[in-house]
């Protein structure tokens, strides 16, 4: 093709492409003289080039489209439907320039259409001339010689006479002595002049900041890209070498060569590097039209414009992207109406944002509209076959909202010419994946719905950690590695299993394990064997560990993309040449996770609940409230006991019944001592502790409140003394633990009416149910100073879930007043269950009239002891545990 | 390599000939790049099965296509020798894994006949057509229905 053609066309192809976005940018802002002034420009410079060239057909087009610009430079309205028509000619002249492109010349045909509307419109938005100053004085011969035009006026064109006319009529230069000259004038003039400078120093500094920066093919930096691969896959080979030589003169300059050639690597990557704007571009026009077309109100917000990525991976994203926008337009904004019943602003905001992050761009779509129906994916997705009902309810929703990347998946009611129509979100997944990237969503019902798409910043050439498995040499990219891992049996880190599932401990994370060598089977065996190498690897949100035989090193590899009949493997993303010449597979994380999602899913399921499990058991530390009462060694309760801390006027301190009393909360509130030790003040403050149960109170009176600390509590020596349970070593100091069940009853006789209390033997299991949580924490530490390792519930619902798990313990206790379930009926659950149906039961209760005991026995109580007995308690599960010692 | 002018019966085309399994096949010189010893062929874990591996050719990545297996002629011995005609398509290389290379052969355009009726459906899917040579039949190989396999199953 023709150079000068070919330049013409690349030029004015850009400048159309500016000229779209401006032209949106000027509908919004009509008064914006510069952005006028740009379009202007833009448009009479393609006529003149068009005219230059000789191409009529762009020239008339073109001209017909400046004329309507310069009535909007004098002031016309600026209103839609021109904008429209103006933009209809920029198109209009794009595909003539396309044609041009393809056959060297213009086509056939004819745009008097369009140039009939345009003149329409010119016509309709004229401003009526200003008066002029004089009369055309008619014919007027001129000293030109006469000149002929051979082509009829083009609109808005005037004829040579009328020229000549406008220029003998307008006044000449006014004479420099012209004093009249107003001080204003003259103030307008100089300002005109300073403009004028500032609008040349502005060119000027345009023309340097052009002069900066050049045009280049695509091609020479392509094939500089290529030259430059093949400059590190050299210093790759030549590193290769040189490191099997302990000594070598080449260590150093190969150090030189090195360094030179990875900043060469940089300074060639960031050629071709573009600002992802340039992605955007088309957008703002895209958006107008639909907006119009579907009749929604839309604003297009871009953030990040300026964020770089490489060229190779904008053309990618670029369809991708304007598929996701058009999505949202179409179906994820509703209606105007409809927005206004939802309590929406009418106007639908799609935000398209990008930021660097680690290794990566981020690129995310967000619209505020109706976001995902989730029952009609889930219909869909059962339709389709691509799920079953029970596996259906398992799911999350957000398992649920990936079905929208299945092929051929798409809810749209009907399909529309926006969208819909089948080129569905599984391929915009396909293609970011292709690049090595991915793709989430995130959806709320009714608020909006947001793709996060995460991608590398590059595709040719990344650093890369070469394994071994199943005999076979892979390269894993190096960002997507956490860390690396070796264990064996001696290691502190440890491989575990849960069920068949391998995890690896790591700094109390639990890992999922997968071998390699198994995902790309490589050999039969799934097992993961106690030792390896593993690596840690996290994509997404996914974090997990890959087993492998071995780990060799870090090499800078370049990217070559898979063979087309090959992509279609999820777990590579494509190959490469090491040093060595070999040609290795490089591993795609994200097919890993991909892969082994449903295993990590389970996987994690079974972690959640052992680390549950496992923290209610091995974390036995409470909280207790250390005081001094009556003598110097410290004292303490659980302080999950106390209701309150309070410190009272000694003066309220009242004296009834032998008894000591403060009004409390609009009731009498008894005091009690820990023993007689204790001295109730006379003057100042008295602290106290507070318990209470529902509206009672009772206050217990310490010298001082010293602590809270959080400690095991292992009750080492038990005592017999009424009122304290035993001696811990607390915080380093021994300390009595207070038995708090022996002071309520002090306080009310019949505090504990409703409640008892069983005290077990040594180290066996228990499992307490009682409704009320003030018995419960403070059954659990006095049965634990029975030597029994309690767990304690609030209903028999809980503790059925907690039978059915599959936890073992060598006796129930149960409270029978509780709500929902009660003893009894827990009981029959229990009993109906052959796992651990046999296990004893021990009821709780305040009425032990014989027909409640006949029941309890009916259903299968093993004991039933009147709830206040503690020693009752006590005898009754040393009774019962014995048995399952003598059954052992 | 042109394509010679015969006096008296039109068009010649030139063949490499390549032994798959014992029967001899033909491709037309103009869609072979070049013939080599491949070496380094590294294999693709889940692969489709024509697919023996990828290597690397003066620095490109060649898909290496067991023609054995595609035309299913059954496992190669170990130890038997291979070669590797190369081929292009797309601006991709590949490689068909043969038996071994013959020589070229140029031939009559008319003399080449149709394929049989009763030939194996899947050597008639690749045939472009065959020729009696003296003591046997060479199949003329479509190239590019060769390299048609799709994602794990042959394309029809």
């Amino acid at each position: 093709m023709d150079e000068l053609l070919k330049e013409f066309l690349v030029e004015t192809n850009e400048s159309l492409d500016v000229v779209d976005v401006e032209l949106v940018r000027f509908e919004q802002e009509p008064n914006n003289a510069e952005i006028l002034g740009n379009v202007f420009r833009l448009v009479h410079t393609i006529k003149g080039t068009c005219g230059f060239l000789g191409l009529p057909r762009l020239e008339t087009l073109a001209h017909a489209a400046e004329s309507l610009m310069s009535k909007f430079r004098d002031g016309a309205p600026v209103t839609g439907e021109a904008v429209t028509l103006v933009l209809s000619a920029i198109d209009r002249i794009k595909q003539i320039l396309a044609e041009l492109e393809a056959h060297q010349r213009e086509p056939e045909g004819t745009d008097a259409d369009l140039i009939h509307q345009l003149g329409e419109m010119v016509r309709k938005v004229s401003v009526p001339p200003a008066a002029s100053t004089s009369e055309p004085t008619g014919y007027t011969v001129g000293t030109l010689v006469p000149q002929t035009l051979e082509r009829p006026l083009l609109p808005g064109e005037v004829s040579l006479d009328e020229l000549e006319r406008a220029f003998r009529d307008t006044l000449g230069p006014a004479p420099i002595a012209a004093a009249p000259q107003g001080k204003a004038e003259q103030r307008k003039a100089e300002h005109d002049r300073s403009q004028n400078i500032n609008g040349a120093e502005k060119e000027e500094a345009e023309a340097t900041v052009a002069s900066k920066s050049i045009r280049v093919s695509v091609d020479t930096l392509e094939s500089l890209m290529t030259m430059v691969s093949e400059l590190v896959l050299t210093r790759n080979q030549l590193l290769d070498i040189v490191r099997r030589h302990d000594e070598s003169e080449f260590k150093v300059p190969l150090q030189r060569l090195s360094n030179v050639t990875a900043e060469l690597q940089d300074g060639v990557m960031r050629t071709r590097m573009q600002p992802i704007g340039n992605a955007w571009q088309k957008l703002p026009r895209v958006i107008r039209d639909l907006s119009a077309e579907l009749g929604k109100d839309i604003e297009l917000e871009l953030h990040g414009a300026d964020t770089e990525l490489d060229r190779q991976v904008l053309e990618r994203i670029k369809d991708p992207l304007t598929h996701m926008v058009r999505n949202s337009a179409d179906h994820g904004l509703e209606s105007r109406a409809d927005r206004i019943a939802a309590g929406k602003p009418e106007k639908g905001i799609i935000r398209l944002s990008a930021y660097h992050e680690g290794g990566h761009i981020i690129i995310s779509v967000a619209d505020d509209g109706r976001g995902l129906d989730i029952k009609r994916i889930k219909e869909k997705a059962l339709a389709s076959g691509l799920v079953t009902e029970p596996e259906l309810d398992k799911m999350s929703e957000a398992q649920i909202q990936k079905f929208i990347f299945s092929p051929g998946f798409s809810t749209a009611q009907k399909v529309t010419s926006v969208s819909g129509r089948g080129v569905g979100m599984d391929v915009v997944r396909n293609n970011i994946d292709q690049i090595g990237g991915s793709i989430d969503v995130q959806s709320v019902q009714g608020k909006g719905l947001t793709f996060t798409i995460k991608i590398p910043l590059t595709l040719a050439i990344v650093s890369a950690l070469i394994v071994e498995s199943g005999g076979e040499r892979f390269a894993i990219p190096q960002l997507s590695v956490v860390e690396l891992v070796r264990v064996h049996a001696k290691s502190e880190h440890r491989i575990e299993r849960i069920k068949d599932a391998a995890v690896l401990r790591l700094r109390n994370k639990l890992l999922p394990l997968v071998r390699l060598s198994s995902l790309l089977k490589l050999d039969g065996s799934k097992a993961i064997p106690d030792k390896g190498f593993i690596v840690v690897i996290h994509v997404g949100a996914q974090t997990f560990g890959v087993v492998v035989d071995g780990v060799f090193h870090t090499e800078e590899i370049v990217v070559k993309p898979m063979a087309s009949k090959l992509r279609h493997i999820g777990m590579f993303s494509g190959n490469t040449i090491l040093g060595d010449g070999s040609v290795i597979m490089i591993i795609d994380p994200n097919g890993v996770s991909q892969e082994i999602g449903a295993s990590v899913a389970s996987t994690a399921a079974a972690l959640a609940g052992t680390e549950a499990g496992q923290h209610a058991t091995a974390e036995n530390t409470v909280s207790l409230l250390v005081f001094r009462a009556g003598s110097p060694e410290p004292k303490a309760v659980p302080l999950s006991l106390v209701t309150r801390l309070e410190e009272i006027d000694c003066k309220k301190i009242e004296l009834s019944n032998g008894r000591h009393m403060v009004q409390y909360r609009g009731q009498l509130m008894p005091l009690i001592r820990v023993d007689d030790e204790v001295k109730i003040k006379r003057e100042g403050a008295q602290p106290l502790l507070v318990f209470s149960d529902g509206h009672r109170s009772m206050g217990l009176v310490v010298d001082e409140i010293v602590d809270i600390v959080e400690d095991r509590l292992d009750i080492e020596v038990a005592s017999d003394i009424a009122g304290v349970l035993g001696s811990a070593v607390v915080r380093g100091q021994a300390t009595e633990i207070i038995d708090v069940g022996h002071f309520l009853p002090l306080a009310y006789a019949d505090w504990f009416r409703g409640k008892d209390v069983k005290i077990s033997d040594k180290e066996r299991t228990l499992l307490l149910v009682d409704d009320s949580a003030f018995f419960r924490n403070m059954l659990s530490p006095v049965l634990k100073a029975a030597g029994y390792e309690v767990t304690a519930v609030s209903s028999g619902r809980e503790a059925l879930a907690i039978l059915k798990k599959g936890r073992r313990f060598d006796a129930m206790v149960t409270d029978i007043e509780m709500p929902e379930m009660d003893g009894f009926e827990l009981a029959e659950a229990v009993r109906g269950e052959q796992r651990f149906g046999e296990i004893p039961i021990i009821a709780l209760s305040s009425t032990t009239t014989p027909e409640a005991i006949e029941r309890g026995r009916k259903v299968g109580f093993h004991d039933y002891v009147a709830k206040f007995d503690r020693q009752s308690l006590i005898a009754a599960l040393k009774e019962q545990t014995a048995d399952i010692i003598q059954a052992a | 390599m042109a394509i010679a002018h015969d006096s008296t019966a039109g068009l010649l085309t030139e063949y490499v000939t390549v032994t798959i399994g014992d029967h001899m096949f033909g491709l037309p010189i103009f869609r072979v790049q070049d013939v080599f010893v491949p070496v380094g062929l590294t294999r693709v874990p889940l692969a489709p099965p024509e697919v023996a591996g990828i290597l690397n050719l003066r620095g490109r990545v060649v898909t290496a296509i067991d023609m054995r297996s595609r035309l299913d002629f059954g496992e190669r011995e170990p130890g038997a020798p291979v070669m590797a005609i190369g081929i292009e398509l797309k601006g991709e290389s590949y490689g068909l894994l043969v038996d071994a290379v013959g020589e070229v052969m140029q031939l009559h355009n008319s003399a080449c006949e149709a394929k049989p009726a009763n030939l194996d459906p899947r050597l008639s899917r690749v045939a472009a057509g065959i020729y009696r040579l003296e003591g046997q039949l060479m199949v003329v190989l479509d190239v590019d229905r060769v390299l048609d396999i799709r994602n794990g199953a042959v394309a029809a």
